[in-house]
């Protein structure tokens, strides 16, 4: 883990959890009785300001959420929506691949997108700006074949589509 | 077979107008009049007595009396009783929450401030699916317009009765949607589905008595109390009389369509409605004036009628006589005659394996081995004995036959008893023509060499 390896020498770990991000986890504290219950909401908070949840960052909202890491490391990874070792790109885009879309392409898109960025499902591109995810029913097969990328619903997707949303990353 | 264009819609009465979303444009249409009447005139007991007599049932999946689910909640209880919505709507070829939640926030909320009201819950909960950014932030802003409203907090408009309400984001993993799953993973741990009984009503979220309903039958709740339950029971189909224990399916129904028609959409029908009459009257027909092939009644879970048993109705029993599992969320996917079933059985597969929670055996293994199964197969690999395979996995996995903790393993099943037993020709036509060599090939075969995706 990368986050791992760049602990200065000898020191403790880098910090990596912001006063902003702290403040933020702690906001959810009165919503639920408990604090385990606010794993989930202080995952997406470090998601969406590191793009990822380093092993530090695990450590330090367990912390704040009084578990041990492994207890949040355990829900963390059983999700599989929260990358650890890098972060993702600057655009990360679910392309469906479920059954109304694959009537209507939705696996034909996924490929053309892929092999355009130079890319596997998962996978980043080198410069940093997409990460290309296959999703299960993104909830919009009146739309099919769909994307989500960032906060953006893509629909009717074609390869013409695709092809100008790759070449309009910013 | 309910007349389709006798009922106006209901549910979705302000989908499409400018502004649908914002509590100024609701309330111009009679919103929160329902709340204000209940908080006002109705106790809790005369809100639950009137949702059980309309018959309502859940929308979620599983059909169950709305009503009788919230008499199970403990009489007397010191509190808290928590309500979960369940906004995961992840079960393929569904989206009528989401259309909900982005174009009429204030209906799901009134309905679920209501049934807050009749369970004495105090504290709501919407699990929502990642996956639905606007949804998530046109909530959000409900919310907000109801607090300022004084339609939420303390003294929900001058009365006794408080309650808060909480948005809560899931992370992208279907089995959330289960609801003791779901309340697993709002507790912060994976979301493993528990062993039931005990049921969320008397031991649920943070070991309290919870009620789950779906978005849609919240919803629901509220035309109930705005019409009167004699209103809801005079759409849809009345009880069978020859079945003692079907208690009718009543109420309009959003219905989504998607696939091979012409005109894919969320549509207002009431429950019993024919899939042919969806795919004809509301969706302008098969795409392109192509034949169908086959059709999912509700969900991809809920396995696969052919073109021959369109005139299936789409109540709560109707798909149960076709050999399907139900009416689940009853979003209608079509297939018109180009598609395979290999390639059909193949996603299904695809989708089950990757959903499965992994923490039952059958489940986690029967759809990993299908998944491989069905990919050998499609690369021209296929042994006729592998349908005799497929086949008993999918007779040997789900609550059904009793080996697995939840119906996610049922649903995986459904596809496949479905598309082998209804279309067996087909799948044994394809191995022996892609697969001349060793179609009879009995003994254990080689596992092929998969390109991983993921
Ligand atoms: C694997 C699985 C996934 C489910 N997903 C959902 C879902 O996304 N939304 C939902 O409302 N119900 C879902 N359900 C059904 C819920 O367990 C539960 O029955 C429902 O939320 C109850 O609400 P209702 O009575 O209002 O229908 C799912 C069930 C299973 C077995
Ligand atoms: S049936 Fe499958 S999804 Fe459900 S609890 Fe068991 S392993 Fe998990
Ligand atoms: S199948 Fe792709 S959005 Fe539903």
């Amino acid at each position: 883990m990368s986050s791992v390896r760049e602990q200065p020498a000898g020191g403790a770990a880098a910090r990596v959890l912001s006063e902003a991000m702290i403040e933020e986890i702690r906001g959810y504290f009165p919503r639920y009785p408990t604090r385990q219950a606010v794993t989930l909401p202080a995952l997406h908070v470090v998601n969406r300001e590191l793009r990822h949840v380093p092993l530090q960052a695990v450590v330090e909202v367990a912390e704040l959420l009084e578990l041990a890491p492994a207890q949040v490391q355990d829900t963390l990874t059983f999700y599989g929506f929260f990358k650890q070792d890098a972060p993702h790109g600057r655009t990360r885009a679910w392309v469906c691949r479920s059954i109304s879309c694959a009537l209507l392409g939705g696996d034909d898109l996924l490929r053309h997108m892929c092999r355009r960025a130079g890319i596997q499902p998962g996978q980043t591109t080198p410069d940093g700006k997409l990460t290309l995810e296959f999703a299960e029913c993104l909830g919009a097969c009146e739309a099919a074949p769909c994307m989500l990328a960032g906060d953006t619903l893509h629909k009717n997707l074609t390869t013409h589509k695709a092809d100008q949303f790759l070449d309009g990353l910013p | 077979m309910p007349d389709v264009g006798a009922t106006e819609p209901v549910l979705l009465a302000l989908v499409g107008r400018p502004d649908s979303h914002t509590r100024a444009v609701y309330e111009q249409a009679g919103g929160y009049q329902a709340l204000r009447r209940a908080v006002g005139e109705l106790a809790p007991e005369n809100v639950r007595e009137l949702v059980k007599s309309s018959g309502l049932r859940g929308r979620g999946g599983a059909g169950f009396p709305t009503g009788l689910k919230w008499t199970f909640l403990p009489q007397d209880h010191p509190g808290p009783i928590y309500f979960c919505l369940n906004a995961d709507e992840s079960e393929p070829g569904t989206f009528n929450n989401r259309i909900l939640m982005e174009d009429d926030p204030h209906q799901v909320l009134e309905g679920l401030i209501l049934s807050c009201y009749a369970t004495r819950a105090t504290t709501a909960y919407i699990y929502m699916r990642y996956e639905y950014p606007l949804a998530w932030q046109r909530m959000q802003a409900a919310v907000d317009e109801c607090y300022a409203a004084g339609y939420l907090g303390r003294n929900v408009l001058g009365s006794q009765f408080s309650l808060d309400v909480y948005l809560h984001r899931g992370a992208a993993a279907y089995i959330c949607g289960e609801e003791t799953g779901l309340i697993e993973s709002l507790e912060g741990k994976r979301a493993w589905p528990r062993i039931k009984p005990p049921f969320p009503a008397v031991e649920g979220l943070f070991h309290k008595p919870t009620v789950v309903n779906n978005i849609e039958t919240v919803a629901c709740v509220k035309h109930i109390v705005d019409r009167g339950a004699d209103w809801f029971r005079s759409i849809g189909v009345p009880p069978d009389p020859n079945n003692p224990r079907d208690p009718g399916s009543f109420g309009p129904k959003l219905y989504c369509l998607s696939g091979h028609v012409e005109r894919p959409g969320c549509y207002e029908a009431p429950l019993g409605i024919t899939v042919r009459q969806l795919i004809d009257q509301f969706g302008g027909g098969i795409r392109g004036g192509r034949r169908a092939k086959a059709a999912i009644p509700g969900g991809i879970s809920m396995g696969l009628l052919t073109a021959d048993e369109l005139d299936c109705p789409l109540d709560f029993a109707g798909p149960g006589r076709y050999g399907c599992l139900g009416l689940g969320t009853a979003a209608v996917v079509v297939m018109d005659e180009t598609v395979s079933m290999i390639d059909f059985l193949e996603n299904s597969c695809q989708f089950f394996e990757h959903e499965s929670c992994g923490q039952c055996t059958p489940c986690r293994e029967g759809t990993s081995w299908a998944l491989k199964m069905m990919r050998r197969i499609k690369a021209g690999r296929g042994r006729l004995i592998d349908l005799d395979l497929l086949l008993e996995i999918a007779d040997s996995i789900g609550i059904m036959p009793g080996t697995t903790i939840c119906g996610l393993a049922d649903g995986a099943a459904w596809p496949i008893k479905n598309a082998i037993r209804k279309f067996r020709g087909e799948f044994e036509e394809y191995i022996r023509r892609t697969n001349p060599q060793g179609c009879h090939e009995t003994a254990p075969v080689p596992a092929l060499d998969l390109v991983a995706l993921h």
